[in-house]
């Protein structure tokens, strides 16, 4: 097996050994048998769990009888499955083409400048994530970044850090009640 | 007294939810008579946040940019009958929501989408009540007549797809109803399933019952909650009040439709490869034939539209196939929305008849460009599309004349783009877009784009050599030959379309290392002119120290150290750093 450069495949993936699977039973036994479930299932299991980690993926596909390559290939083919865990906030940069007209590589520079993250890196303080997201359909707002379902419109580089300040100040006020 | 506040995805981003919560407690609060309701996008995301004051004679105020600390001062002139003419909406805006024909859209931003009654009250299930008094063969003779084609992108009539999985035996039939929009600049479904669900859900009634389906399936964007949670509703709705379920207003036809979420990947936009996805697998086309109405979900007769499409029948029902068709021009009827979007400076969602010239929808609906700035193009179809310059303002926007142009209707993104562009840098965006999103299961859409990409990337990094343009020519040649699914065969359309307009930028780029549109950073260079006051605002803002001069002395930028991320250029306010 070179395809993957030598690399196994796993080290793709997260392997927490304190995942609680038995969170999962309700959704797999709301789904059982119901054939074409598995994106499905994917999706209760981020929610529950932030994230797919690998021990998850494994239990599903032992518990669905869905080959665990197939549980992989789907897990891995979609955009919204996050294979690691995320940041308390995660920052949805919108990079469609209203956005990117507008100026969206320089809300992402001036975010790349204050947390030192690129797209898909979480910050080690585990406060913010970046993902680049295709379009967040709020074109005439543009550049937008979501971050927490709360839209920020019309960004400037200098807006972009001041929002990130007040959050990340506001997060660690959380933290120290 | 009726207070309506927008609350569509744009309205909500820019403030409305916080204007409703206002509203929401100074009303009960002080137990006010007054009627407080929600309701969709009306199309004019950039006067967000919306507020339509009724008085009790159903009189009109539309209030437009109301933040939540004006809204009280607002309602208070409301209820003295006061108009605030401070927000209320120009007559300028007024008139270019008049120039729209809307049909899909006729409610959005006028009923509360979250109740069927408004729906009701409008005309709404009077198109399918309609159609079950009609045999299945006569309601695809009505979309015939109608002339309507399919708004996803490629403008297939609907009623031979219709028609194609009725004709099948085979049974249990699907109705799909496409919503996984993906084009990054296009967002018309998603005002729909927001503004009015119910809309949606007709046509798919409709649809299935032509088609003999009992079973239908909304697959939409996992990125649409809203979208997601009022469909939810209006189904729930829908159930209760007998339009779904079994035995449909007493016509013996049963009838039901389910959500599937999907989970973000652009090309399940394609048919067979949202029917794999519904199969809960990767994404991936299949060969055609057989087709879906064929061999479609579950391999059986499937029929997949897509919201703006199945938008259009109850109104077809209502009045008539024959009404409709007398919108439009000759090979493309009725209406279509496009977002409007990019440097233009009414951006939000436009209805208009089918035929209509690009001119008048940027200048006279849209209001023209930003800062007044020179048109340069519009793109049309994002990342399938391809671009309508300045000199063919005058097209008239249906299937045909687009396609002869060089772009594709898509489904309906239009971002303009003004001469602040570079082309070069555009068509890298678009094609960096499909590359990323091209599933890899044919080795020339997968292969292809990323070798073209590297040869876009090169030029605007100032290493383009002679003859690349050629290459990108073949290499578009070989994807669209070889490609199984629409994605790969279009993903090269945006980079054909910009040589074939704008070549003597590509070759700038190439032959003179010069980005004519000073947007390529390893092609421009920053100086400080004379016109340096010393203000040190530019060595202040330098992130790596590049800038250097005494206070009322004038700079230098030391071009070693430079890194062209033109921060400079950005704080000046004395325009004098120039790009060269």
């Amino acid at each position: 097996m070179s395809c993957c450069g030598g690399k196994s495949l796993k080290s793709k993936f997260i392997d927490d050994e304190n995942v609680d699977l038995s969170l999962l039973n309700d959704v797999l036994y709301e789904y059982r048998g119901i054939k074409g479930s598995l994106i499905t299932i994917l999706q209760h299991a981020q929610e529950i769990y932030g994230y797919l980690p690998l021990s998850v993926l494994d239990y599903i596909a032992k518990e669905t009888g869905i080959k665990t390559s197939q549980v992989y290939g789907v897990a891995t083919f979609y955009a919204q499955f996050r294979l690691s865990p995320v940041g308390e906030n995660v920052i949805m940069l919108c990079k469609g083409t209203a956005c990117h007209v507008n100026g969206a590589d320089k809300i992402e520079e001036a975010i790349i400048e204050e947390l030192n993250i690129h797209d898909g890196e979480t910050t080690e303080d585990k406060l913010f994530t970046l993902n680049n997201v295709a379009c967040l359909g709020c074109c005439s707002l543009s550049p937008v970044m979501m971050i927490n379902g709360e839209t920020y419109g019309s960004l400037t580089p200098q807006k972009t850090k001041k929002i990130l300040r007040d959050i990340k100040s506001k997060s660690l006020a959380k933290e120290a009640d | 007294m009726k207070v309506v506040v927008g609350l569509g995805s744009c309205g909500i981003a820019a403030g409305a939810n916080k204007v409703l919560n206002v509203l929401k407690e100074e009303i009960e609060g002080k137990g006010l008579d007054i009627d407080l309701k929600i309701t969709g996008c009306v199309g004019s995301c950039h006067l967000e946040p919306i507020v339509d004051i009724y008085d009790d004679n159903g009189h009109l105020d539309r209030y437009v940019k109301v933040s939540s600390d004006k809204v009280l001062d607002l309602l208070d002139k409301a209820i003295r009958k006061e108009i605030d003419k401070s927000l209320i909406i120009s007559n300028e805006d007024m008139e270019s929501h008049k120039k729209q024909v809307r049909i899909a859209t006729e409610n959005c931003g006028y009923i509360n989408p979250e109740d069927i009654s408004d729906y009701i009250a409008v005309g709404g299930y009077e198109g399918l009540k309609k159609a079950l008094n009609m045999t299945q063969e006569e309601v695809i003779e009505e979309v015939k007549i109608a002339g309507l084609r399919g708004r996803g992108g490629a403008g297939f009539p609907t009623w031979f797809k219709w028609n194609a999985a009725y004709r099948e035996k085979a049974t249990p039939k699907y109705m799909v109803c496409n919503a996984d929009e993906g084009d990054p600049g296009a967002f018309m479904d998603r005002s729909v399933l927001e503004g009015d669900p119910h809309r949606v859900l007709e046509g798919m009634i409709i649809g299935g019952y032509a088609i003999g389906a009992n079973v239908g399936i909304i697959y939409v964007r996992a990125e649409y909650p809203l979208a997601i949670k009022r469909l939810d509703i209006a189904i729930a709705q829908a159930r209760e009040e007998g339009y779904l379920g079994k035995n449909i207003l007493d016509s013996g036809f049963d009838f039901d439709i389910r959500i599937k979420a999907g989970a973000g990947a652009f090309v399940c936009g394609e048919e067979t490869a949202l029917i794999a996805s519904l199969e809960g697998e990767r994404g991936m086309p299949r060969l055609k034939p057989p087709f879906p109405a064929q061999k479609g979900f579950w391999g059986k007769p499937t029929n997949i539209n897509n919201v703006e499409t199945f938008a259009n029948v109850p109104w077809i029902f209502r009045h008539g196939g024959i009404e409709y068709a007398k919108l439009g021009s000759e090979k493309s009827k009725g209406t279509k929305v496009f977002a409007l979007t990019g440097k233009i400076k009414k951006g939000g969602l436009v209805e208009v008849p089918m035929g209509m010239p690009l001119r008048e929808i940027i200048y006279d609906i849209g209001g023209g460009l930003q800062d007044d700035k020179k048109f340069k193009a519009v793109q049309m179809g994002g990342p399938s599309g391809g671009c309508i310059p300045a000199e063919l303002i005058d097209t008239p926007i249906d299937y045909e004349s687009v396609t002869k142009v060089g772009a594709i209707m898509g489904s309906g993104g239009m971002v303009v783009i003004d001469e602040s562009a570079c082309m070069v840098e555009m068509a890298k965006f678009f094609l960096s877009f499909t590359r990323k999103e091209s599933c890899g299961k044919c080795i020339h859409c997968r292969i292809g784009t990323k070798r073209m990409l590297e040869i876009l990337e090169r030029m605007t990094e100032g290493k383009g050599k002679e003859g690349d343009i050629e290459i990108l020519e073949q290499l578009a040649k070989d994807i669209q030959a070889g490609a199984l699914c629409q994605l790969g065969i279009t993903a090269p359309n945006p980079v054909l379309s910009m040589i074939k307009n704008f070549r003597s930028e590509f070759e700038a780029h190439i032959k003179d290392k010069k980005c004519p549109a000073h947007v390529c950073r390893n092609l421009i260079t920053f100086e400080i002119s004379d016109n340096c006051t010393g203000c040190t605002i530019c060595a202040r803002n330098c992130p790596v120290n590049a800038i250097s001069g005494e206070l009322k002395g004038k700079h230098t930028i030391d071009k070693e150290l430079c890194t062209k991320c033109g921060k400079c250029h950005d704080v000046c306010r004395f325009n004098a750093v120039e790009i060269n």
